[in-house]
């Protein structure tokens, strides 16, 4: 997830059609009527960045990203540090992981730091690849020396600060966490006594500072307590759909049952606007809106909107959702797509190796449409400033990006949108700029509509109908062994969109990474291999998911790898290992979780409980890490139950232990989700599904143990958010299969019965 | 009408079929307790009535005059509520954190009801779902706040399994 292309603006304009009201309106006809009074004055204490007064003081000449000290960091008088993040919290722990790396060099606790999300501004771009998003689990690998170097000039200044109150020379002085320390004459003096001299120093150079030797390190490493837990824990914490500012009115909207269509006419119009509590009716891009003192006044009169819609204009290029569309009639239609495709790889003679072979296998896998379902529904509050300014409140993973778009959409200078970024009540994926998918232009259009500043806040069915989905693909594989089983030969051709492909509506100029890794860039020695993608456009809208291609790509590979082994005759883990012979990274992973699970043991066996069970292995590389899993399951009335997850992760190097046990721990949630229960399946071009009654993801009673062993091989850093994911749905299928005899070659697995 | 919320009495004016979610979030300016779904799906907008767990996007707030409510805010209050947000912290639960509210007020309901739950029943009441996977966690809190006693082998054995992290330097 490199880049986010160009939203291109919805047209539309042709003859109108009347559709159906919501599905699920008759369920809330006990709630009727309302009355409205105006929310409480509260302002939100979203506050502007900090060292934005000194940092435009010193911004005479330009410097690097993350090297400007004031715009990052202030240091209070009670020595609490207020720290403005480059990247946005949404439960991946960076806010604490930030305060680790960036205190380990300021020598200060990162318990006394207070994270925020730092407003768009160029100072914020850290990343090694000169961008800021939260995203590909890049935020850490990508700006880790950079950080570093941050947290060490700020100590720097804190040391020029202490020697002229001191009066004695800068070399004589060292620190001590949170303080500045004179050894020879027993004097100190604490940071935030220096803080308000040290601020206005100029950063020194960014050379001129010597990081740590990491054997000093009193942080890094370490299983630091996360920073939010006890706010997180007592209802304290503030997301986007808490924000709220004086004189702000609430907005719900109904959208278009399909992306593209426009709004014709509106039944009952004057019927709504005399609704209680109810201030206008709006009419938006492919949504109407309904303003109202209170939220819940706003939704009950957007569903009760009775709107004809009409269809796009036959030439628009944007996106648009056909009447007729469903996921199964795709799925048969991306089956029928031939090959070759487009290589991504190709080495050896393919061909000809499969034509030689012993033997030759061959199958065909699918992956669905699934939802990020983040349980925070998207909202955003926008408000038009006296001074020129616009101010928004979103949930986004790239505020220069947002910012930028807006900008875009307005006409206003970038400088005068002012981007607040919120905690993240879950993102997965969900909250880059997807055109049609984001409520931002919504809020922006109706404050400038009404006056005032108004927040909106998708209902979850509304999320539901316009939430971008994980691409689906058909991969038709071919495989050759030799006469000892051993693979020598194998094709995958793909036939899919890969989801930048999906968000720039368009194939770029190469072809994009994220359609087909996990199946193109194996570690395996197989020494003949073609790996391609038949590009299939696919409608509905597309977007990055957790581990993103990876997510389902691993589970085509992996399980399509353990077909290979059982027509050999081989063993599946010993089969890995032997295609990754002469690999100590790969070996020593695979041997690790074995380990971890007791030795590996691939059943049937009877445990126990008197539950017959068996165990699957896979192992994937996304985003710089290693991972490998194991898993063990059973049978229970007809359904998969994973009793077990063992994995080994191998970042290279870490920063918080702790943290990546929970992502692990997170990511195995997903994937089991995934592959036991998700689809988000389509018919006439809507989603069937509107809300967690007919989208189950999966509940605590479903969660497995989960066994970590995280591996330090010195490798260069890695990412942790999204790696653990990939190898669980494939360790899981596999473990099906083995034990069922069963071999299926789709998710979710509930849609089968199966027999232990 | 006068909603008791948190030992406080508040006015509210909202009209009587609306769902308390939205009275104790929009009109009072208690936002611990979310909104998720509005179809008792989620149970991100769990709170307590009369120390019962309630699902407050479908509860119509006339229903709810004269009772206890007691919201994520309040919850510290309660002397099993500020073991379990405590048991919290320990285990360092919440990712995201947009659903623990919800996490937390079912766990209260739970052990004041059940003071040393099994895993079963752990399973069954705790239905609140959560995205970011923090299950093992939540059953590890609640087990500490249970204490020891009372609990079976497998589930000290669930307890520990869900702390059990190995890790090794190569």
């Amino acid at each position: 997830m490199n880049h986010t292309p160009d939203a291109p603006a919805l047209e539309a304009d042709e003859e109108g059609f009347p559709t159906g009201d919501p599905a699920n309106i008759s369920r809330r006809r006990f709630l009727t009527s309302s009355a409205g009074v105006a929310a409480g004055a509260f302002v939100l204490g979203v506050g502007l960045p900090v060292g934005e007064a000194r940092a435009a003081r010193a911004a005479a000449a330009p410097m690097p990203a993350g090297t400007r000290v004031p715009a990052f960091l202030e240091i209070r008088p009670d020595n609490s540090i207020r720290f403005q993040s480059p990247f946005v919290e949404g439960g991946q722990g960076i806010f604490t992981a930030m305060a680790q790396i960036v205190g380990e060099e300021l020598d200060a606790d990162p318990s006394t730091f207070i994270v925020e999300n730092a407003p768009a501004g160029n100072d914020y771009k850290v990343l090694s690849i000169g961008m800021r998003i939260t995203g590909g689990s890049m935020s850490v690998r990508l700006s880790y020396p950079t950080m570093r170097r941050l947290g060490a000039l700020a100590r720097q200044m804190l040391l020029e600060a202490g020697a002229r109150q001191l009066r004695v020379p800068v070399s004589e002085l060292t620190t001590e966490p949170g303080r500045v320390v004179h050894a020879a004459s027993k004097r100190s003096v604490t940071y935030g006594q220096l803080a308000g001299v040290a601020m206005d120093l100029p950063v020194p150079a960014p050379d001129s500072v010597k990081l740590k030797d990491p054997a000093q390190f009193r942080w890094i490493g370490k299983p630091v307590q996360r920073l939010d837990v006890h706010d997180k824990s007592t209802g304290k914490a503030v997301y986007a759909i808490d924000c709220r500012v004086d004189g702000m009115l609430h907005a719900a909207v109904q959208h278009a049952p399909r992306l593209g269509q426009t709004v014709g006419g509106i039944r009952n119009e004057a019927q709504v606007k005399a609704m209680k509590g109810v201030h206008s009716v709006h009419r938006l891009p492919g949504a109407v809106a309904v303003v109202a003192e209170r939220w819940w006044d706003a939704r009950r009169a957007a569903e009760a909107l009775q709107v004809d819609w009409k269809a796009p204009a036959a030439d628009s290029t944007a996106r648009v959702m056909p009447a007729d569309f469903s996921t199964k009639a795709l799925a048969a239609q991306l089956e029928r797509m031939p090959g070759p495709g487009e290589n991504a790889e190709n080495v050896g003679n393919t061909e000809a190796a499969l034509k030689a072979a012993h033997k030759q296998v061959s199958a065909t896998y699918h992956s669905q449409f699934v939802h990020h379902a983040q349980i925070e529904p998207p909202s955003a509050l926008a408000r038009f400033n006296a001074d020129g300014t616009l101010e928004v409140w979103l949930p986004n993973q790239a505020p220069e990006l947002f910012q930028g778009d807006i900008a875009k959409r307005t006409g206003l200078a970038p400088e005068k949108i002012i981007i607040h970024s919120p905690l993240l009540g879950g993102f997965f994926g969900r909250h880059f700029l997807y055109d049609g998918g984001t409520v931002y232009p919504q809020a922006i259009a109706l404050a400038k509509a009404v006056g005032r500043p108004v927040k909106v806040i998708w209902s979850r069915e509304e999320e539901f109908l316009r939430d971008p989905v994980r691409p689906m693909a058909v991969v038709r594989f071919r495989a050759g062994l030799d006469a000892n089983g051993f693979p020598v030969a194998l094709e995958a051709e793909s036939v899919t969109e890969g989801p930048t492909e999906g968000i720039a509506n368009k194939r770029g100029d190469k072809m994009d990474p994220t359609a087909l890794e996990g199946i193109a860039g194996k570690a395996y020695a197989i020494p003949n291999h073609r790996i391609a993608q038949v590009y299939a456009k696919q409608h509905a809208t597309l977007a990055y998911w957790r581990s993103v291609g990876n997510s389902m790509n691993d589970f085509i590979y992996e399980s399509f790898l353990d077909e290979l082994a059982d027509a050999g005759g081989k063993d599946p883990f010993e089969l890995r290992l032997h295609l990754l012979q002469g690999n100590a990274r790969l070996t020593n992973l695979l041997r690790a979780v074995g380990e971890l699970s007791g030795g590996w043991k691939r059943g049937p066996y009877i445990a126990a409980d008197g539950t017959r069970r068996a165990r699957g292995v896979a192992m994937a590389s996304p985003f710089g890490t290693e991972v490998a899993a194991i898993a063990e399951v059973s049978i229970e009335q007809g359904q998969v139950r994973v009793h077990e997850i063992w994995e080994a992760i191998d970042p290279g190097s870490i920063v918080n232990p702790a943290i990546i046990e929970a992502q692990v721990n997170g990511a195995v949630a997903l994937g089991l989700s995934q592959v036991l229960l998700e689809e988000a399946v389509y018919e006439k071009g809507m989603p069937l599904a509107r809300n967690y009654d007919m989208y189950p993801i999966l509940p605590l009673a479903r969660m497995p143990r989960v066994h970590v062993r995280i591996i330090e091989s010195g490798a260069k850093m890695g990412g942790i958010g999204e790696p653990p994911l990939p190898p669980v749905p494939p360790a899981v299928a596999n473990a099906v299969a083995h034990l069922t005899g069963q071999r299926v070659r789709s998710m979710p697995l509930s849609r089968h019965v199966f027999k232990s | 009408m006068e909603l008791h919320i948190n030992g406080k009495s508040y006015e509210v004016h909202a009209e009587p079929d609306t769902p308390l979610l939205w009275v104790i979030r929009d009109e009072l300016g208690l936002t611990g307790t979310k909104y998720g779904c509005g179809l008792a799906q989620c149970g991100a907008c769990s709170v307590l009535i009369d120390g019962v767990v309630a699902r407050a996007c479908v509860l119509p707030v006339a229903g709810v005059v004269g009772r206890q409510i007691t919201t994520i805010e309040g919850v510290e209050a309660d002397p099993v509520g500020r073991r379990v947000v405590d048991a919290w912290v320990r285990h360092q639960v919440p990712q995201c954190g947009y659903c623990q509210s919800g996490q937390v007020m079912a766990a209260t309901a739970l052990l004041r009801e059940t003071p040393h739950p099994s895993d079963e029943q752990i399973s069954a009441a705790m239905v609140n779902l959560c995205r970011c996977g923090t299950y093992n966690a939540i059953r590890a809190a609640i087990h500490e706040v249970a204490g020891q006693a009372g609990k079976s082998s497998t589930a000290l054995n669930e307890a520990a399994g869900a702390e059990d992290t190995g890790r090794a330097q190569a």
